[in-house]
């Protein structure tokens, strides 16, 4: 990443009302600073979810629309057919993408729309309260499953970025991590490619993110960081999928 | 010798930069911030190689290094 250790110009200078050691601040400035990176802060275009990251638009310094809930990629679709010369990005969660938004998620992809998805997985809903969320692990303790989630009851938790591999539309997937600097480092890399292949016109680019989340997951910040490197990856494997 | 500079008002105490320094120069200060928390400060200034594991984890962008 070259040695430049300063805040990304499309950072606005805002304090961000992300809880203590949440994911998503790393990634918001992993998306600055790539967008700083590639000179495309005049023509790159997010759209923000409904979930933690809602007011995503106040924390970069670019365009932005807000979808309603779910319809992050429904947006993006118009907003890049309209504009094929901008870069059209959505920065959805779990609860946003996997489970209100499938059916968006999964045409757009199947569409194969020239958009770049980040996927910021944390297992929880956020937003809300803690509820369970499509990715909850098993036994996982929510404030909906307090005895922790059973595939009995629950069923098990969706694997969003191997579905989304099968289809013909999708040009790359993968899945990575914020939970170390090693893994922060590549997931940089990964959303930077994500955003190349939309540069190129090669189409549809998700990279999925396990993120931290400490406050729903009831621990502290560097152990919500472990948790994630020694029990989620179990379960959703890092790595390049498609 | 690298100088990182941590903006005090922007840290939210999550430690993250503290567990991941190599060197273990990163230390929670002992005097609240105006945000009513203990923000990461430096050790020893000395000490510090300026390799940006700090910058790269901290969720808040309130790390920069120069030199």
């Amino acid at each position: 990443m070259g040695k430049n250790y300063s805040r990304p110009q499309a950072l606005t200078d805002v304090v961000t009302h992300y809880c203590p050691g949440c994911g998503h601040g790393i990634l918001h400035r992993l998306v600055a600073e790539i967008i700083d990176e590639l000179g495309i802060r005049g023509s790159a275009i997010a759209v923000a979810p409904v979930g933690c990251a809602v007011v995503a638009y106040d924390y970069w310094d670019i365009d932005c629309a807000e979808a309603a809930h779910g319809r992050a990629l429904a947006v993006a679709t118009g907003l890049k057919r309209v504009q094929p010369d901008k870069i059209v990005f959505t920065y959805q969660g779990d609860g946003d993408l996997a489970a209100i938004g499938t059916a968006e998620t999964i045409h757009a992809a199947n569409r194969g729309e020239n958009l770049t998805v980040i996927f910021v997985n944390n297992a929880v809903y956020g937003m809300t309260g803690g509820q369970m969320a499509p990715t909850t692990l098993l036994s996982q303790k929510t404030a909906t499953t307090p005895r922790g989630r059973q595939a009995a009851t629950e069923g098990y938790p969706l694997k969003i970025s191997e579905m989304l591999a099968l289809l013909n539309g999708v040009v790359s997937v993968e899945r990575t991590a914020v939970s170390s600097p090693k893994e922060v480092l590549n997931t940089r890399r990964a959303i930077k490619d994500a955003f190349m292949n939309q540069m190129e016109r090669k189409g549809f680019s998700i990279v999925e993110v396990l993120s931290m989340c400490p406050t729903y997951w009831d621990k502290s910040p560097v152990d919500a960081a472990r948790w994630i490197s020694e029990e989620m990856v179990k379960y959703f494997p890092l790595g390049k999928i498609k | 010798m690298a100088k990182v500079k941590i903006n005090r008002q922007r840290c939210k105490s999550c430690q993250l930069c503290i567990v991941w320094c190599p060197r273990k120069n990163l230390k929670l200060d002992e005097t609240l911030s105006e945000t009513g928390v203990f923000p990461a400060v430096v050790i020893d200034p000395a000490n510090c190689t300026g390799c940006g594991m700090c910058f790269v984890m901290c969720p808040d962008a309130c790390i920069e290094i120069e030199g």
